[in-house]
């Protein structure tokens, strides 16, 4: 009798379906995973420790590059701790502005989540329409922030600055026609919030799009039904949240239950699964994705009827107008300090968690008193979800395991940090 | 959570254990600091009992406390120059740091967050260490399971060694890799650097070359200003 027994397999850490760097030791009895040893830190990059030597204003620019596909969601756990610590609370206006772009960050991230999923399964188009949708999401970002992905836009006492009243048009080159630059520029006449409104209209008409191909779709139900089954129990054990906790009908969204910035006067309802497998989890994200437009339908309405300040005015904390700057001696010290040593966090310590893309974000700072963090604990959801990667993979055959880790959302940017 | 809530939460936890175990609420956030001896046993209690129902452990991370409240630039002083002493060296080795910081206290300190699903409200759960030379602390692993990574994470990071955790290895931290990063006494710049080498046609590892620097000093103001009230609502 020939001898058998199991053989390890190395996946990775290059390669496509594992969404950037995870080398994977599988330990496979033929074709079925018996162990799954995730190793990862291989995008380790000491932002926790690099945090801890700079001014807490200068560390919001390393939030975004976490988790690099919900940027302004992990700005947002990170400016929530140290307003806590203050003791302060963003003007009005700048909460709903963070309302509406965490839910644009959402469909950011659904959207590439979907993309990419579809991809490693077998269903090349999502990807394209995905990133087509994206594409505006990112405009928009850029309208505001700058920048198209890490806009560094939140801060602590508010946001950078107000939704701008125009919204960047395309010019005509050597690749884009005067026609074309006609199509692309009619929905950019306006301003960025008419731009928002216009995607909103569109949107569900789009995620309708993606259910066609994909929901009732006989090859993506048999890669994705009876997948990486968690039980809620289980769930909660190995530390998994948002949709993945969810999609196993746990019903704990912190947006409903630990309301921060204005949730609490949005109405929207939380998608909820019910056999935790992929499949569930599918659903939930898809229903998220509508969910959010219905948000950001109401937060536009809401900015557009109530102008008012976007930064609170202690300039202890918050920069000063440019303007005020050059004629006031009081504006420009205060720019001088906050330029130069920042601002001092009370001693003591503070968790502020929120409802990221993929799960619960939060930042966990010590603070001793000094312009610094003297620990900054960033709480990744994409760590726990790994760490389960062993339990939803085992028993499994070796390409479910790409499903397993597209429908764990996996950026691995956040997992190393 | 309102502060009611927050204090019964408190008080309950008190009335269970006299002794061993710390309660204080800031910034509307339970902290109970306990001993290394009682941690299991406040742990078990945490997820079990019925008031507290912490039934998923958020996070879990290390801190460092060598160097807390040591700031880089002396406020106390009557004149602003800028040729200020260092008040804190970049040294690494052992002797220098003993020279510069005395500290006697206990120094590594593992903090939990729990999170109670069933009962919405959030703890915090934190313990020291008692030798700093070698730390070691009771794994709750087999507790909350999702602690399994984290303490992998907080040893490799700090050296906190956990009893009983069923595979503790480096997680975040390359193949190989020399001392505990996350130290306060591990320089933010790294000890090695690499490079390949063209004579003997590999990677080579090499002490690193750049010098530590500050860009902003580190300072502790005493006068904390009180933040004026909210914006405009």
């Amino acid at each position: 009798m020939p001898e058998i027994r199991n053989f390890t397999l190395n996946f990775g850490p290059a390669h496509p379906a594992a969404h950037g760097v995870l080398r994977l030791i599988l330990e496979m009895d033929g074709e079925v995973i018996q162990r799954a040893d995730p190793h990862v830190g291989l995008l380790h990059r000491g932002t926790e420790k690099l945090a801890e030597s700079k001014p807490y204003n200068q560390s919001i620019g390393y939030m975004d590059r976490l988790d690099y596909v919900s940027m302004m969601c992990n700005e947002h756990g990170y400016v929530l701790a140290i307003e806590k610590m203050l003791g302060i609370e963003a003007p009005i206006r700048a909460q709903y502005i963070r309302t509406m772009f965490d839910e644009i960050t959402r469909i950011l991230n659904h959207l590439l989540w979907i993309g990419a999923h579809a991809l490693d399964v077998g269903a090349m188009t999502m990807f394209l329409y995905a990133f087509r949708e994206r594409e505006d999401l990112m405009d928009v970002y850029e309208a505001v922030s700058g920048a198209r992905l890490h806009a560094t836009y939140y801060r602590p006492g508010g946001v950078y600055r107000d939704i701008p009243d125009s919204m960047p048009l395309h010019e005509p080159s050597r690749w884009t026609s005067e026609a074309d630059v006609r199509r692309l520029n009619a929905n950019r006449m306006g301003s960025v919030l008419d731009f928002i409104d216009d995607f909103t209209q569109r949107f569900p008409a789009h995620v309708d799009e993606y259910e066609t191909l994909l929901t009732d779709n006989r090859i993506w139900k048999q890669r994705l039904v009876d997948i990486g089954i968690v039980s809620p129990e289980r769930a909660l054990q190995l530390g998994l949240t948002g949709a993945m906790l969810r999609g196993s009908g746990v019903e704990w969204d912190l947006r409903k239950k630990q309301p921060y910035a204005m949730y609490d006067q949005v109405e929207f309802d939380v998608p909820v699964g019910k056999n935790g497998d992929s499949y569930d989890r599918y659903l939930v994200r898809m229903e998220e994705m509508r969910q959010s437009n219905r948000i950001i339908k109401q937060c536009v309405d809401w900015l557009r009827s109530n102008p008012g300040p976007v930064m609170h005015e202690d300039h202890k904390i918050t920069p000063p107008q440019r303007e005020e700057m050059k004629g006031d001696m009081e504006s420009l010290i205060h720019h001088f300090k906050l330029a130069t040593e920042g601002y001092c966090l009370p001693e003591g310590e503070a968790y502020a968690a929120v409802e990221h893309p993929k799960g619960e974000f939060a930042c966990y700072i010590v603070s001793d008193g000094a312009n610094k963090p003297y620990r900054l604990k960033v709480r990744a959801p994409g760590f726990a979800h790994m760490s389960a990667m062993d339990e939803l993979t085992k028993g499994h055959m070796l390409a479910d395991v790409v499903t397993v880790i597209g429908t764990m959302d996996i950026v691995f940017g956040e997992v190393d940090r | 959570m309102s502060n009611k809530m927050l204090e019964d939460l408190g008080a309950h936890i008190e009335n269970s254990f006299p002794d061993g175990v710390d309660v204080s609420i800031a910034f509307d956030e339970v902290s109970v600091e306990v001993l290394s001896s009682r941690y299991l046993e406040v742990a078990r209690f945490l997820r079990d009992d019925s008031q507290c129902a912490f039934d998923q452990l958020s996070d879990l991370c290390g801190v460092d406390y060598l160097t807390y409240g040591l700031d880089e630039w002396d406020t106390d002083g009557s004149s602003f120059t800028r040729g200020v002493k260092r008040t804190f060296s970049f040294e690494t080795d052992e002797e220098s740091l003993g020279s510069n910081v005395d500290f006697d206290g206990k120094r590594f300190a593992v903090v939990s967050h729990l999170l109670s699903v069933k009962k919405n409200q959030r703890i915090r759960l934190k313990v020291f260490c008692e030798d700093n030379e070698f730390p070691v602390l009771d794994s709750i692993t087999h507790i909350w399971n999702s602690a399994n990574w984290y303490e992998r994470e907080a040893f490799d990071l700090y050296g906190v060694m956990f009893n009983g955790h069923p595979d503790l290895r480096r997680i975040l931290t390359d193949y190989g890799f020399i001392g505990h990063p996350f130290r306060k006494d591990f320089p933010l710049i790294g000890q090695l650097e690499m490079r390949y080498d063209d004579e003997q046609k590999r990677v080579v590892y090499e002490p690193v070359s750049i010098e530590p620097r500050i860009l902003v000093p580190r300072i502790i103001r005493e006068s904390r200003h009180a933040p004026v009230s909210s914006g405009e609502d």
